[in-house]
């Protein structure tokens, strides 16, 4: 189960076992979690909790909710993440259940979909795996219809329906597609946090704007969201304003992208992500697969005759194919051990180093002369 | 039913299929289990689930019950024929209800034998036919679709973490962090009765059909698995290894299952003796 432990001035105040499905933090006697400062709000956060993932969610705090520095609307909890409030910690800790389950975690149990659903005829229990991924009485567990519901409601203690939020995260579109700055409505958020109005009463963009304008510079900093998409770079320029004074940007992009950005390995060749958060890099689940794996020297390779002679080609993607698709084609793949070639289509088989290929994968060395189609390429690798 | 009615029910000249299966990097048993049949036209693949050896036998009984009753069936059926009641296809019938007596096997196994209490298994099936595939689904076992350029999942994951996407709790991109992978909300073998997702699509000469188990979509990523495919599509069987072994290079957590089907010409219709003569000119003109 995941915990919190509470702590100011580095002192460990309490350890609190995220065991509701909704925990609420504020200052206010009434939360699960009091906290009895001025800088923390009544209602500040709330932590829903679904099975073994938590997502922390601002309630529209006066000072604002941060998460490893960065301020944050709503914020999938990942182990070792530190929430801020005013002077107060909260360091998030889910205890990975591979350890408490022997590697049996991963194994994939069923959940029951309908509600109502008696645990006397037995899915989850008779499940050594199950017991240990979920702690609590097995009729408790959110079945699907719950979590929708919880989703609902998460969404709804936001009681801010401006567009982004409003949107399904599904929907949200990643950093690189955002849309251009003028579509956006990026200048309310910067006002300081004693003005903010309710929703309802908020002035069109532009009156804002006007407003803002007025205002000393030091305090008026456009937020990033204020630029357009393509100027952006990711790590920097979604950085979130800091200031505590001023409230979260309402659209999302700046606090939620981040992570997305820096999640999806997919994304390197394009956008170059900066360095995984800690929390990101320390997570043993399911690390995000591509990019580690692949072979650590990057190998190229050139062509040394016919009419594309002196060509190079980097070798950067999981596999590359060499020659003429219906003639003869023989696959390059880029493995964690280095690189291998096999054999794919066509009557003739590849050379390497005179030999000809069997059906089997070859492992390349650095200047191996490969010939495939009457054509000669060497393969090396490149300096690092 | 002659030989020569036999002839030309038999696609395998329509389908070249190829499959792998691996247990992994982690994993000493290998829960998956695979049937495909290209006279028949089917394809399954399950991935079992429950302690010790049940989730072996689970999937186990799941693909040879529904191999033997599906390749008896489509010996005397049409699969394309529309039912006058029900305005579905018998194709989708016949799964609905092999899928309904494979489900009762494995719950009443898993009642009677204290060893296999709460076993039961993912199952994609994909049965093709006369220009269609009908597809059934439960959990999170998938169907994907090269068609082109165009690679598609064609599955939706019966899962926790896939209603949580739908409910916009968590975006597709931060779902790789979840801990609550493996939920999966529907399952062959759990309960009396079972509710399988069925589908019909057409087919096209030249798609390539891949149908998996969570241990090679869990490992990797869509892109990769499309690049190998597009890649590879002229060798299917270096396909599939290639894609297995991309799940074990990254870590090989689970079971790692692949099915492969290309369609190499249009499959020829039914029974029905139109069906038949207009499949035999297209043979005849090939």
């Amino acid at each position: 189960m995941a915990k919190l432990i509470l702590s100011m001035d580095n002192l460990v105040l309490k350890e609190i076992a995220l065991n509701k499905e909704r925990t609420t933090i504020g200052r206010k006697p009434s939360n699960d979690i009091q906290i009895d400062n001025l800088a923390v709000s009544g209602e500040h956060a709330a932590i829903v909790t679904i099975l073994n993932d938590s997502f922390l969610e601002d309630l529209g705090s006066t000072n604002g909710t941060f998460v490893n520095g960065n301020m944050v609307k709503k914020h999938f909890l990942q182990n070792n993440d530190v929430i801020e409030l005013g002077k107060y910690k909260l360091k998030y800790i889910s205890e990975q259940p591979s350890q408490a389950a022997g590697g049996n975690y991963e194994k994939t149990v069923v959940i029951h979909p309908k509600p109502g659903f008696k645990t006397g005829e037995g899915i989850l229990h008779n499940l050594q795996a199950a017991e240990q991924l979920q702690p609590r009485p097995v009729d408790t567990i959110p079945d699907a219809a719950t979590a929708a519901k919880l989703a609902a409601e998460a969404k709804s203690v936001e009681q801010r329906p401006i567009a982004a939020e409003a949107k399904p995260a599904a929907e949200m579109r990643p950093a690189t597609e955002m849309r251009p700055a003028s579509e956006m409505k990026p200048v309310a958020e910067v006002k300081p946090a004693a003005e903010v109005k309710p929703v309802a009463e908020m002035k069109p963009a532009a009156e804002v704007k006007q407003a803002t304008e007025m205002k000393p510079a030091a305090e008026t900093k456009p937020t990033v969201e204020t630029k357009p998409a393509a100027e952006m770079k990711p790590g920097t320029g979604l950085k979130p304003a800091a200031e505590p004074r001023f409230k979260p940007s309402e659209l999302k992009p700046a606090v939620e992208v981040k992570p997305v950005a820096e999640a999806k390995p997919a994304a390197e060749d394009k956008l170059k992500p900066s360095e995984p958060k800690p929390a990101m890099a320390t997570m043993q689940q399911r690390p995000s697969v591509t990019a580690e794996v692949k072979s650590a020297r990057l190998g190229a390779i050139q062509i040394l005759t016919g009419p594309s002679a002196g060509k190079e080609l980097d070798l950067t993607k999981s596999l590359t194919t060499l020659g003429k698709p219906g003639v003869q084609v023989a696959v390059i793949t880029r493995r964690p051990q280095g690189y291998f070639i096999t054999h794919v289509e066509g009557a003739t088989f590849p050379l390497v180093n005179g030999k000809a290929l069997d059906a089997q994968a070859h492992p390349l060395n650095d200047h191996d002369i490969i010939e495939l189609g009457g054509i000669k390429m060497e393969f090396f690798y490149k300096a690092a | 039913m002659s030989a020569f009615e036999r002839e030309f029910m038999d696609l395998s000249k329509a389908l070249e299929i190829t499959t792998a299966t691996d247990p992994g990097m982690v994993r000493s048993h290998n829960e998956d289990s695979i049937a495909v049949d290209a006279t028949s036209g089917y394809v399954i693949l399950a991935d079992g689930m429950g302690g010790y050896n049940a989730g072996e036998v689970a999937s186990g009984i799941a693909t040879a019950m529904l191999g033997t009753s599906l390749k008896q069936i489509l010996e005397d059926a049409e699969p394309g024929k529309i039912e006058r009641e029900s305005g579905e296809t018998l194709a989708v019938k016949i799964l609905r209800e092999q899928i309904a007596g494979a489900n009762a096997s494995i719950y009443q196994a898993a009642k009677s034998q204290p060893q296999y209490a709460g076993m039961g298994t993912t199952l994609v099936i994909g049965l093709f036919y006369d220009k269609h595939l009908s597809v059934a689904h439960l959990g999170d076992s998938r169907l994907y679709r090269l068609r082109q350029d165009e690679f598609k999942q064609i599955t939706r994951d019966h899962s926790l973490l896939q209603e949580q996407i739908d409910s916009g709790m968590i975006t597709q991109e931060m779902a790789r962090f979840s801990l609550n992978r493996n939920l999966v909300t529907r399952a062959l073998g759990i309960d009396p009765e079972v509710e399988p997702e069925i589908h019909t699509y057409e087919v096209e000469v030249g798609d390539v059909y891949l149908l998996c188990s969570d241990g090679l979509s869990d490992m990797v990523e869509d892109d990769e698995i499309q690049l190998t495919l597009a890649s590879l599509q002229a060798n299917l069987p270096l396909a599939s290894q290639q894609l297995v072994q991309l799940a074990n290079d990254n870590g090989g957590r689970d079971n790692i299952s692949v099915i492969l089907v290309r369609i190499l010409r249009h499959l020829p219709a039914g029974a029905d003796w139109i069906g038949r003569l207009s499949s035999w000119f297209r043979l005849a003109r090939v």
